[in-house]
């Protein structure tokens, strides 16, 4: 049977007024009928321009130099546009991140679905219809008829995401090309779409291009798996035997530095790749990887292209120069015993906040008539504490109010009722205008976006030197010795200083926020998702120092996070959120063992995990978060809640259980009956 | 834009999709780039370098003081051996004349939209950050400053204080500054919500140390591009006043002025006329051509 996609030691290359750049370089692989390929890899590796070059839809500037690419054992450089055009949306189908680029905001969702069979050759409008309808039924829409009259922007965006398999299944292609399609979905919806994903290509055969940056999405889906690095495919093969014996000590490395959801807190700290993917890597003749590497040898790495050959798994291939080396090495590893990294008591871990009943309430004008529509809820009676030396994680998907209340803390807003004290002060009363220089001194924050958090105009050293000079009072000359030093303290060399923002990489801007944070000498540190825009390898080194700092410096960590693995990682205590109340609160040991409130285990359930052989998830939470604008009467979980009791959880609030001292979950089920939630 | 609304019709005259992108280069950089990448930058500069050496150049080059009178010349005003290009109605050189015209141009010009640039630029940046009230003021005040026909304005204040360079200097920065204010303001709105602000106020700064070292600079890029675009506007405009006979007073040379007087007798003379009006379509040019090759390269880094 003839491959769907084959791709022969295919090159491609990229020329602007600089110069030309291999992006892709002697890539092969093949997808046969009804299998799944996943290809992984940091941003840059070149994984979303194999998957254009697979379509012929490469942009201006790239052309692909060297080897064929394959549809159906035509080879697509030689097909003209008909015969392309054909190909393309009969064929192949294509799913990208962002929903919402992908469908056309001013046209309903029927008349682009029915557009797909009309265009490839249906002529009958009505049975395109019933296609239509019959296709979102599949992606487990609900009232299909109803969602063909509506527009892109009335459904959510797990719904969009949906439509679009939905369009790109309707021609019933034989390639399916999804590239990130989950990224920018919370975990619950992600697991949903992949449940999808998985259940469609069971019954429609299709086979599967999925390229991730996420190994656990991957490892759901897929059969087989290439890993990218720098253009180059570094490891290939079926998943259980790049995921059991990982072959490449990049593959190796991107393993290493996931943090585990089933690893506890005392777990060894996570094992960073060091240094980052150069723009020069692309040009070496021998491994890219190699300046990176610990086991790399320049007579053996870099001086020859280095092949793929055989590994130990079953039809597993490595470009490795040292696989004996690095396996052995592995494999000790592996047996080497968890470095301890133990919680203290609670003695040494004072109140440093304490939350209680915090809410924030948004008036949401009807414009320019001036009427208040209504209220959002953004924060319903948050009540939590954060202790010095530990770490509180709240997590929740987007949403749950749990920026909102980073902001509140943060004193970017203040709250409409409850307190939030800090010492003498109540955060919440108090917006950052009217916080005395010290009281701002005690709270700093590390943002989500690196590419927001420095500016643009200023050079590193202004980012350090200013909260120097205002939080510390330090004189110019004091602030320019204390600005090299705590460079030093996030492992960044002194001359950075000197840098704009945009001469360094993400993570190294996100050092940069590290020691800008750090610098007042604060109490309390806001981390809202400060890895979460990072590559998994770079990740790594930011939550190990991020680790580092806090017990060096004896500082409260609040962690904003929608990552339950770097939760379970980092976190001493854990506040789960949904519409801006917490319906579970406890140690991070006790929320992540039974019993859990349905919510949390819903989102354990959800989280993708790097391993193949993972039990699907069990929960699968359907529909999205009501409307913070509606009045909540019951629980406000209710209205997803696989375990909802009608007529009691939608209509009274959920009484707090007490499973062990500290430990509250919110819900009306009784602590003998909860633990079955998983 | 904001809930304050902004009035229909109101065109931004910087592509916002630039303002990021611009936002990232350093004044000097972006000069240096827009001059060295584009090749309609670099005749732009060269045309303006050229008026800026003659108009400095002036009292060492001009072969005649512009005001004096050549009798001998009134018989034949047009170009010959002594007088290059030609002599004026009243016999007075006209390359010493427009050579001395381009000083006025020149001075005038800058000052005034850097007079612009400086009162549009506090507008935008206390309009955007501080919202609300002041925000709706400010715009208003400038779309009523805007609605109103620029020229009518001119004539109306020149008329009731004088012309002199001044008070040209004054009624162009006024008028000039709401349109500098929106583009500041739109970049300030954009940027007030970036981190590394709330950052800056989490560590206290001031509100003028953020609007004008945390803000401002991100908002270089669109301001040294609309910078040599409004220039060249208001060489225009400078010209036209001069051409109503409310530039500056005779008989000192300003190239509006010098088209006003000779037009009568274009087809007798043209020379008297054309050769000022191509001056200052030369600087226009040059200004936009600069302004062009600025915008290309600060999208292209």
């Amino acid at each position: 049977m003839t491959d769907v996609l084959r791709l022969e030691n295919v090159s491609i290359e990229y020329t602007n007024r600089k110069g030309t750049m291999r992006i892709v370089d002697d890539v092969s692989f093949h997808i046969a009928p009804g299998e799944a390929l996943g290809l992984v890899g940091e941003s840059g590796c070149g994984k979303s321009t194999l998957a254009l070059a697979a379509m012929r839809y490469l942009p201006r500037g790239m052309r692909v130099s060297k080897g064929r690419i394959l549809f159906d054992g035509a080879d697509l450089a030689t097909l003209d546009d008909a015969a392309l055009r054909r190909i393309r949306g009969n064929r192949v189908a294509m799913v990208y991140q962002d929903p919402m680029s992908s469908l056309n905001p001013v046209i309903t969702i029927g008349r682009q679905l029915v557009e797909v069979p009309l265009l490839h050759g249906e002529t009958d409008a009505r049975k395109a219809h019933e296609r239509a309808v019959r296709m979102l039924h599949e992606v487990r829409l609900p009232d299909p008829e109803r969602m063909m009259t509506r527009y892109p922007h009335e459904l959510s965006g797990g719904q969009q995401q949906r439509v679009v398999i939905a369009m790109a299944l309707m021609a019933e292609p034989a390639l399916l090309i999804m590239d990130e399609p989950t990224t920018g979905l919370d975990v619950t919806i992600e697991a949903a779409i992949l449940d999808l994903v998985r259940e469609l290509r069971r019954r429609f055969g299709t086979a599967i291009l999925f390229i991730s940056h996420n190994l656990g999405t991957v490892a759901r889906i897929c059969d087989k798996i290439g890993v990218l690095y720098a253009g180059r495919l570094v490891e290939t093969g079926p998943i259980r035997s790049v995921f059991g014996t990982p072959a490449h000590p990049y593959t190796n490395g991107l393993l290493a530095a996931l943090p585990r959801i089933e690893a506890g807190r005392t777990a060894a700290p996570l094992r960073p790749i060091a240094g980052t993917l150069q723009a020069a890597d692309r040009a070496r003749t021998g491994c890219a990887f190699a300046p990176r590497c610990s086991f790399a040898v320049p007579a053996l790495c870099e001086a020859a292209p280095v092949p793929l050959v055989p590994a130990d798994g079953a039809g597993q291939l490595a470009r490795c120069a040292r696989l004996d080396v690095v396996a052995a090495a592995v494999r000790g590893e592996r047996h080497a015993a968890h470095g301890a990294r133990l919680a203290g008591d609670e003695a040494d871990a004072p109140v440093l906040l304490s939350v209680r009943d915090l809410s924030k309430r948004y008036p949401v004008g009807g414009g320019l008539s001036g009427g208040v529509k209504g209220e959002v809820r953004a924060l319903t009676d948050v009540t939590l504490e954060a202790r010095a030396r530990r770490t509180l994680a709240i997590v929740g998907e987007s949403g749950s109010g749990k920026s909102t209340l980073a902001k509140v803390l943060s004193g970017l807003t203040e709250a409409s009722a409850g307190e939030a004290r800090l010492g003498d002060f109540d955060l919440g009363a108090t917006g950052i205008d009217k916080r005395p220089q010290d009281l701002k001194r005690r709270i700093q924050m590390v943002f989500q976006n690196p590419d927001s958090t420095l500016n643009p105009s200023h050079t590193v050293e202004h980012a350090v030197m200013r909260p120097l000079r205002l939080l510390r009072g330090l004189s110019r000359s004091a602030a320019k010795a204390e600005a090299a030093r705590l460079l030093e303290k996030v492992r960044l060399p002194a001359e950075m200083l000197r840098r704009m923002p945009h001469q360094l990489s993400g993570g190294q801007r996100q050092r940069v926020a590290l020691a800008r944070a750090f610098a007042g000498d604060p109490q309390l540190v806001l981390a809202d998702e400060p890895v979460s825009a990072l590559d998994v390898s770079v990740q790594a080194a930011i939550v190990n120092l991020l680790a580092d700092l806090q017990a060096a410096s004896g500082i409260a960590l609040v962690l904003i996070s929608h990552d339950l693995a770097l939760v379970r990682h980092m976190a001493d205590t854990v506040a789960v959120m949904y519409l801006g109340r917490i319906v579970e609160y406890g140690p991070a040991d006790a929320v992540f063992a039974p019993p859990w409130h349905p919510y949390t285990a819903a989102l354990l359930a959800a989280v993708p995990r790097p391993d193949p052989d993972a039990p699907e998830p069990s929960i699968i939470l359907a529909g999205s978060m009501p409307s913070p604008l509606e009045e909540m009467k019951g629980c406000p979980f209710a209205s997803r809640c696989p375990r909802r009791i009608d007529g009691l959880c939608d209509t009274t609030p959920p009484p707090v259980r007490t499973p062990a001292a500290g430990h509250d979950i919110a819900c009306h089920l009784d602590l003998d009956t909860l633990p079955a939630t998983l | 834009m904001s809930e304050t609304g902004h009035t229909a019709g109101q065109v931004a005259p910087v592509d916002t999709g630039a303002v990021g992108r611009v936002a990232t280069t350093s004044v000097g950089r972006l000069l240096w780039n827009g001059l060295t990448i584009s090749p309609i930058a670099t005749l732009g500069g060269g045309i303006i370098v050229f008026w800026a050496l003659m108009a400095v150049l002036a009292p060492v080059l001009a072969p005649y003081p512009p005001n004096q009178m050549d009798p001998m010349a009134l018989v034949d005003p047009f170009p010959s051996a002594t007088h290059w290009l030609g002599t004026d109605q009243l016999g007075r050189d006209m390359l010493s004349r427009i050579m001395w015209g381009a000083r006025t141009v020149l001075i005038v010009a800058p000052v005034a939209v850097l007079g612009a640039a400086i009162i549009g630029t506090l507008l935008g940046l206390l309009s955007g950050y501080r919202g609300g009230i002041v925000d709706t003021i400010v715009m208003r005040v400038g779309d009523v400053l805007l609605a109103f026909p620029q020229i009518i304005l001119y004539l109306i204040i020149l008329a009731k204080f004088g012309a002199s360079a001044f008070n040209i200097i004054l009624v162009i920065a006024v008028t000039k500054a709401p349109i500098i204010a929106r583009i500041v303001r739109a970049v300030t709105l954009d940027v007030k919500n970036r981190d590394y602000v709330a950052a800056a106020r989490m560590r206290g700064e001031s509100t003028l140390h953020i609007l004008l070292v945390e803000i401002l600079p991100n908002a270089r890029g669109p301001l040294i591009v609309d910078f040599f675009l409004r220039l060249g506007y208001t060489t225009i405009a400078i010209g036209v006043l001069g051409f109503l006979g409310i530039g500056l007073p005779p008989p000192d040379p300003d190239w509006g002025g010098m088209i006003k007087e000779s037009y009568g007798l274009i087809f007798v003379y043209p020379h008297m006329t054309l050769i000022p009006a191509a001056a200052v379509s030369s600087l226009v040019v040059g200004f936009n051509f600069l302004a062009t090759g600025l915008r290309e390269a600060a999208l292209d880094d």
